[in-house]
């Protein structure tokens, strides 16, 4: 078990900051290079949102907890189609959290990615890499907050 | 971190990334890239040493995707195998020509 928060001002420019603290803590519990590159893709995907639509123009905090753990985090009526053996292992938890504008970004329409390099539009892409890359994500606004998680096996056992 | 590496030869451009092409990054490669792209009918990428790609570095590539395609060709050369899965993920594997 392993718990950290990190509170810093949503600023792309914290971005390095943010995913060196994670990284930090993917280098302690062994995490593969894949995994922790997607991880990495998720983070900065989030973190730039936060920092980019939360508070324009003005800016704010944003909470980032890390957690890890050896019971899957995957909320019960999300593990559809799991068997017993998924859920083992060491799990991965990151929770950001906001006091901006209410955004939902799980709200947001995938990209046809079955369009040309001509058709396709610039961006949309973030989120749909994340909720791909990731075992699972979720969105709750409470408390005045936004809270966005993200959820990564780390290992099998 | 990201380091470019340009080759012009008359209208071949090879360009040369090293490390992470990510939200911090993204901005120099497209200035980089705006400063010669109208030149070229040929660019080539080779990501050999290119550890990390985001959707902001993927918004780049698309960029430049959607201006070669006008006037020349370009490619991707030397993928890791990471960086492939990113790209067969997001669909970018059938609009970019990568050997």
């Amino acid at each position: 078990m392993f718990k950290k928060n990190l509170r810093i001002l949503a600023i792309v420019d914290n971005l390095a900051q943010v995913l060196a603290n994670v990284d930090e803590q993917l280098d302690q519990e062994g995490c593969p290079l894949k995994t922790r590159m997607q991880i990495d893709i998720a983070v900065e995907e989030l973190f730039v949102n936060i920092a980019t639509y939360a508070y324009t123009p003005e800016t704010g905090d944003a909470d980032i907890l890390i957690e890890t753990m050896n019971e899957c985090p995957i909320p019960e009526e999300s593990r559809k189609g799991m068997s017993e053996e998924d859920l083992k292992g060491k799990w991965l938890r990151i929770t950001m959290s906001d006091a901006g504008m209410p955004f939902d970004p799980l709200q947001k329409e995938d990209p046809d990615i079955s369009l040309s390099a001509q058709e396709r539009r610039i961006g949309g892409l973030g989120i749909f890499m994340v909720k791909k890359s990731m075992d699972h994500m979720y969105y709750e606004y409470k408390d005045g907050k936004n809270h966005i998680s993200i959820i990564k096996k780390l290992s099998p056992a | 971190m990201l380091n470019i590496e340009k080759q012009i030869n008359g209208s071949e451009a090879i360009v040369r990334l090293e490390g992470r092409l990510d939200t911090t990054t993204a901005p120099e490669l497209e200035n980089e890239l705006k400063s010669f792209m109208d030149s070229v009918t040929s660019l080539v990428f080779d990501f050999e040493k290119l550890e990390y790609i985001s959707s902001a570095g993927l918004r780049v590539l698309l960029t430049a995707q959607k201006f070669m395609s006008k006037q020349g060709s370009m490619k991707l050369i030397n993928v890791k195998e990471d960086v492939n899965e990113i790209f067969e993920v997001t669909g970018f594997s059938d609009i970019l020509t990568i050997e």
